[in-house]
């Protein structure tokens, strides 16, 4: 680059050009300082907490290490465990694509329909934006704490209101079929800060497409798919991303959740056996490689099960970007 | 905003419609948006609930009633005699602090390399950052552990700071995409004046990024004092230096108390963050949006 741009002025005198070079080069090399010191602290970061293990992660993948003996090499022998003989991994995969499948649409499409509630809404649009973002702010230990409560099956105030109904409620967390729909309802109350991008995003629908899509004779709901939703349809994208990433992800929800019931239910010391509480049905995949890493301390086996996780995240991030071309509609921008 | 066309035959004083037809409108607008006022009780009702809990007796936790009689309002003083809830406090306090001023140390120059200067493989480095925002913590978490073991610090809480005096992917990200709205006028203006780049970032691009700045320091707080998994992972075994989300979710637990009295520390959990964001309301959501807007 620089080199071509030294080679023009020849008709210029060759000690001055010189010069000129020499003060080039130097402003260069200034400039490549200036940015790997503003960079360092993301190279080193990014070396020490993120390449390092990584590569790490892949060699202990194929030994044998309790953290107490140095790493022994047995090959594909945990990848082998893995994908044939655990018992636990199969619940554990199943559960995670439950969670992902089943909340993540049904998160996008209640925040894009309490969106459309505020914005409808004439007075008050701040009250409500507060009322529905408040409990996306309540820690999640806190927020799932309160919900193991409200929906406990012998005093809860929920089955209590149920049973004034006529009805008897289930035993949500404390059943294995009601354990992750209720863990849904605790992600539904918490839906506040997708909500209020999405709030952003059909406020920012400009008002002359729905006026002129009117005077076409569209209906309201005609008029949702046809202008709202092509326009908020980035914001869309968006949010399914940021949901199957937090579903690969799901943890604390998951663990509190199973701790309080279990203890509830027992009164148990033993800590190994209430992970996934009711039997197994909120036994995710980060639960398992928590268990298998940290309780039994099984490291090469954790890092075989990182790896796995890693090559299905990296996967679900391809597809879902490069599909999205397809029905993601960018309004005025030319990229 | 619907309401604010005056007649004009009254142009100077805007008359009150009579008492009937306010209530009428009143009720008219409820109806309209009933389902919208039904969605938000049931949104408010949890708070409503962990709140009537955490005022009962310990017969009333035990028992089918929904209000309590009589209030016990010093439960939330037995929460403190029960657990040292001081202790973690001072935990997550000193997580919070230093992790949040060392994210913001470390990522405002690297969001402004990212964003402000031309180099290549700029976009490049770019891509890597969103990249490692995607991927899972629990992908990383085996080998960190080891490195941590062998260091003899698990059980502390650096493991948990010291990363974000490293750069943190999630505010390079927020920083950048915002130091991109600032117009190249005005940094061209000071580059004129003579100012180096490094001063450049230090006066203008900090003076006018303030609002950014403040999201990331709020999310960075609001994203430790919540955080969970890794606090678990480092400091389970030590009850010194757990933080109060671990706190909280062996407290039932480990103090064999009651509904009333876990509610109430839920409670008091939950009310640092929530008055926070009465204080810092416009910065929190404004931060929101930044990060659905240019995704």
């Amino acid at each position: 680059m620089s080199s071509g741009l030294a080679a023009a002025p020849e008709v210029e005198l060759p000690g001055l050009t010189l010069e000129r070079r020499r003060a080039k080069r130097k402003a260069a090399w200034r400039r490549r300082r200036l940015v790997l010191l503003l960079m360092s602290p993301w190279i080193v970061g990014f070396s020490v907490f993120f390449g390092y293990p990584l590569v790490t992660s892949a060699y202990l993948s194929f030994t044998h290490y309790d953290l107490l003996s140095s790493p022994r090499w047995i090959g594909l022998s945990n990848y082998r465990y893995l994908l044939g003989t655990d018992q636990q991994i199969w619940p554990a995969v199943y559960n995670t694509l439950w969670m992902i499948v089943v909340a993540v649409p049904l998160q996008v499409a209640f925040a894009i329909g309490i969106a459309l509630m505020v914005a409808r809404a004439r007075r008050g649009v701040g009250i409500f934006r507060t009322i529905f973002y408040l409990p996306a702010l309540a820690p999640p230990v806190a927020a799932t704490l309160g919900f193991v409560y409200i929906l406990n099956p012998a005093n809860g105030p929920v089955n209590i209101l149920l049973k004034h109904l006529g009805i008897d409620g289930p035993l949500w967390f404390q059943s294995p079929g009601w354990a992750k729909p209720s863990l849904v309802l605790l992600g539904l109350w918490g839906v506040g800060n997708i909500m209020i991008i999405f709030l952003a995003a059909v406020l920012d629908v400009p008002e002359h497409l729905h006026e002129s899509a009117q005077l076409d004779g569209a209906g309201p709901l005609r008029r949702f798919r046809a202008v709202t939703l092509p326009s908020i349809s980035p914001v869309i994208l968006f949010a399914v991303v940021i949901g199957v990433i937090q579903g690969l992800q799901y943890f604390t929800q998951a663990y509190v959740a199973a701790n309080i019931a279990s203890g509830q239910a027992s009164q148990s010391a033993d800590i190994t056996s209430n992970l996934g509480y009711p039997e197994q049905s909120t036994l995710f995949y980060p639960v398992l490689l928590y268990q298998n890493g940290f309780r039994n301390f099984e490291m090469g086996y954790a890092s075989s099960m990182a790896m796995l996780l890693l090559v299905v995240a990296l996967a679900v991030t391809v597809v879902i970007l490069v599909n999205s071309r397809r029905w993601v509609h960018y309004r005025g921008t030319a990229s | 905003m619907s309401s604010t066309s005056v007649p004009l035959t009254m142009p100077f004083v805007k008359r009150k419609p009579p008492a009937s037809v306010r209530r009428r409108r009143f009720l008219i607008a409820v109806a309209n948006h009933s389902l919208l006022i039904a969605v938000s009780i049931a949104f408010l009702a949890p708070f409503f609930f962990i709140t009537l809990t955490a005022l009962m007796t310990d017969n009333q936790a035990l028992s089918a009633a929904l209000w309590p009689h009589p209030f016990r309002w010093s439960n939330f003083l037995d929460v403190f005699h029960k657990a040292p809830i001081w202790r973690w406090t001072l935990n997550t306090m000193m997580y919070a602090g230093l992790a949040t001023l060392g994210l913001l140390l470390s990522s405002i120059p690297v969001a402004y390399a990212l964003s402000r200067l031309r180099w290549r493989g700029r976009d490049a480095v770019f891509l890597v950052v969103l990249i490692a925002l995607m991927l899972p913590p629990q992908v990383s978490v085996v080998p960190l552990y080891v490195m941590w073991a062998k260091l003899h610090l698990v059980g502390t809480l650096w493991p948990l700071i010291v990363p974000n005096w490293l750069g943190d992917a999630f505010s390079i990200f927020l920083l950048r995409q915002f130091f991109l709205t600032i117009p190249e006028e005005y940094l061209d203006a000071a580059r004129v004046d003579g100012c180096g780049e490094l001063r450049i970032l230090g006066t203008v691009v900090l003076r006018l990024a303030k609002p950014a700045i403040a999201a990331v320091a709020l999310f960075s707080f609001l994203y430790t004092f919540n955080d969970f998994f890794l606090p678990l992972l480092y400091t389970g075994e030590n009850p010194h230096n757990w933080v109060l989300s671990i706190g909280l979710s062996e407290f039932r637990s480990l103090h064999q108390v009651q509904w009333n009295l876990t509610m109430a520390a839920t409670l008091l959990v939950m009310a640092p963050v929530i008055v926070l964001f009465f204080l810092a309301q416009r910065a929190f959501v404004e931060g929101v949006t930044l990060t659905g807007v240019k995704g």
